[in-house]
């Protein structure tokens, strides 16, 4: 059995409009049809789409939050919609825009009281608490109240608070917006030990390709609430053609660098963009550059998610399944090899 | 499978249980912190007890020009003014935050209580608890004291019962206004001062003798928004009066009616809310 079971997943709204004076009329809206996935323990899938693309909506069916129109649905064994409290203590949720804790507390207290709500005996919660603590540098931060903290303090207690029952699956929903570089990092690294050493599922949304990239060996893209993609990121760039840009400064202004492997977009005095295959390392690239030219800096850009899908729309889904995307890695029509 | 949905059929005794002690740890958590900014949480408390004192104050000041209000003296007016005062504040003592539910489902904040193992309705009730709301309390205890000493009424068992069900059930009453006004919320996201028309506004009314006022009005009280149920008909029994409209006697001791069917009318408002939060998500 896998850990999150999701079979022909709907979700309608009926959102009335008004129509002249006093008339209204009702529309339905799909924000999640057709959805199906599983996802199996110690996974750690990365979960992406435009805004209003039903992200939200789907993960707020798997938390209990919401309930389904349509389809079946089961976390850990549970039905969400029915169980809900039973659930609660199967996984945690981190809303990276909103806090769950209590503003006023100190961390340490809002941890004692998660304690209590949650009934986690005493040795395992010590445990757990000095874990995190370390891992997630709390230190200085157990006696601050919520609302003195950081963003980025203010995360990091949160995903501990999330985790102090030893949950299966995590959701974290934008954990690294608006944090600054370093934090991201930090996070990430904190992520990855927690699937390693403890095995707790991760399933995460993000407008940052690079979580995905450092995190998830699984991106499922969802867009107008089906899914379209659902493998491995490199393929996704491949399939999607995606580009990445890589942004030359020279010395002096020069004509158009020649290099293999990638292709001159533009060219402003003596910054030069370079874009190259998404799914290639930048590092030959990087290397050829900086023995054939004089090089003052460089930087690259990743290729952002509404790109993504622009681009996998604009290349046609194989089929039209989406279902099929996953599983047929050999054949990748339309990949410049 | 089906251990985990073996798991999650709990009994509904114990999972009242459960939420009552999840209400008591948050609210205990809550005093906490107010306790922490002793000052200030001394002041809002002596503030209550001033602001609702001044309310009596003024009842005083009126009496000092008439004799009578609605053919009350003012031991007997007191008597209702605290009453239904007592049970108002016991009530927003217990749950008088729950009117936050709108602003928590604006800002999104209602959805970490969702996925939180403790009844929504704990959670609610208990949102930022507060001590200061003994201010009320203590005010209409001072003053119902004083009316009993004053009033020297002949007390047999029948009355004393009577004095403590109007307290129970005038809480109850209350209670159940609040938790409707809440519920109110899943449909109106701010609704909270509709529900205060009924809560604070219905205290303010039936502190004082419903003689003063239309019988039809009096009618509604009774029969449409039962909050004369509160203090108005038990307190026709203690104090030895006839029912002024003459409505049935049998009235005076219909409270406890009144309270476990407006109890009930909530339960049904609150289930509907959150299952009507669960379909929308707003």
């Amino acid at each position: 059995m896998s850990l999150i079971e999701v079979d022909r997943l709907g979700r309608s709204f009926v959102v009335r409009r008004r129509a002249g004076r006093f008339r209204r009329e009702a529309h339905t809206v799909h924000a999640v049809r057709d959805l199906s996935f599983t996802v199996e323990p110690g996974e750690m899938v990365g979960y992406i789409g435009p805004n209003g693309a039903g992200k939200s909506t789907t993960i707020k069916m798997l938390t209990g939050i919401l309930v389904p129109t349509a389809g079946r649905l089961r976390v850990a064994g549970i039905d969400p919609s029915r169980d809900r409290v039973a659930l609660t203590r199967r996984i945690g949720v981190v809303f990276g825009q909103r806090t769950t804790l209590w503003w006023d507390l100190p961390l340490r207290d809002s941890f004692a009281l998660l304690r209590r709500i949650y009934r986690v005996d005493a040795a395992r919660f010590r445990r757990n608490v000095d874990t995190f603590t370390e891992l997630l540098d709390l230190g200085d931060l157990l006696d601050t109240p919520v609302r003195q903290l950081s963003l980025g303090q203010r995360m990091r207690g949160d995903i501990a608070a999330a985790l102090l029952h030893d949950p299966e699956i995590l959701y974290l929903d934008e954990p690294t917006i608006g944090l600054d570089v370093v934090s991201k990092g930090r996070l990430r690294e904190f992520l990855r030990t927690l699937n390693a050493e403890r095995g707790v599922t991760l399933l995460l949304t993000t407008h940052d390709l690079q979580d995905i990239e450092q995190l998830c060996s699984r991106v499922m893209v969802i867009d107008h609430g089906s899914l379209v993609y659902d493998g491995a990121l490199h393929q996704l760039h491949a399939r999607s053609e995606s580009t990445r840009t890589l942004v030359v400064d020279l010395v002096d202004e020069a004509d158009p660098i020649d290099v293999p492997g990638a292709t001159v977009r533009r060219v402003e005095g003596p910054r030069q963009w370079l874009s190259f295959p998404a799914d290639r390392s930048a590092a030959p690239l990087v290397a050829a550059v900086a023995a054939a030219y004089d090089v003052a800096d460089l930087s690259i850009a990743e290729p952002d998610i509404e790109d993504v899908i622009t681009r996998i729309y604009a290349h046609g889904v194989p089929g039209g399944q989406q279902a099929g995307l996953s599983h047929d890695a050999g054949a990748t029509p339309g990949v410049p090899r | 499978m089906a251990d985990a949905l073996a798991t999650v059929r709990r009994n509904p005794l114990s999972g009242a249980l459960w939420g009552l002690r999840a209400y008591l740890i948050l609210a205990r958590m809550w005093v906490r912190v107010s306790l922490s900014y002793r000052a200030s949480f001394a002041a809002l408390t002596a503030g209550q007890f001033l602001i609702t004192g001044l309310d009596f104050v003024g009842i005083v000041v009126m009496f000092t020009n008439v004799d009578t209000l609605g053919g009350f003296g003012l031991p007997e007016v007191a008597f209702l003014y605290a009453g239904s005062g007592l049970c108002l504040g016991l009530a927003d003592l217990a749950l008088g935050n729950i009117e936050r539910l709108g602003a928590r489902i604006r800002t999104g904040s209602f959805d970490a209580m969702m996925v939180r193992p403790v009844p929504l309705y704990a959670q609610a009730c208990a949102d930022e608890f507060s001590l200061r709301r003994l201010g009320r309390i203590a005010q209409s205890m001072a003053v119902l004291v004083w009316s009993v000493v004053v009033l020297d009424l002949a007390w047999t068992p029948l009355k004393v019962l009577a004095v403590a069900g109007m307290l129970v059930c005038g809480t109850t009453i209350f209670l159940a206004v609040f938790t409707l006004g809440a519920a109110f919320q899943f449909w109106t996201t701010d609704g909270s001062e509709a529900a205060n028309a009924f809560t604070y506004g219905g205290n303010t009314l039936t502190q004082y003798p419903l003689t003063i006022y239309p019988a039809q009005l009096v009618k509604v009280l009774t029969f449409v928004v039962p909050l004369a149920f509160v203090n108005w008909y038990p307190s026709l029994y203690v104090l030895d009066r006839p029912d002024p409209l003459g409505l049935p006697a049998a009235l005076q001791f219909a409270s406890p009616v009144a309270a476990l069917a407006l109890t009930l009318l909530a339960r049904l408002a609150w289930h509907r809310g959150v299952r009507r939060y669960r379909s929308t998500g707003s």
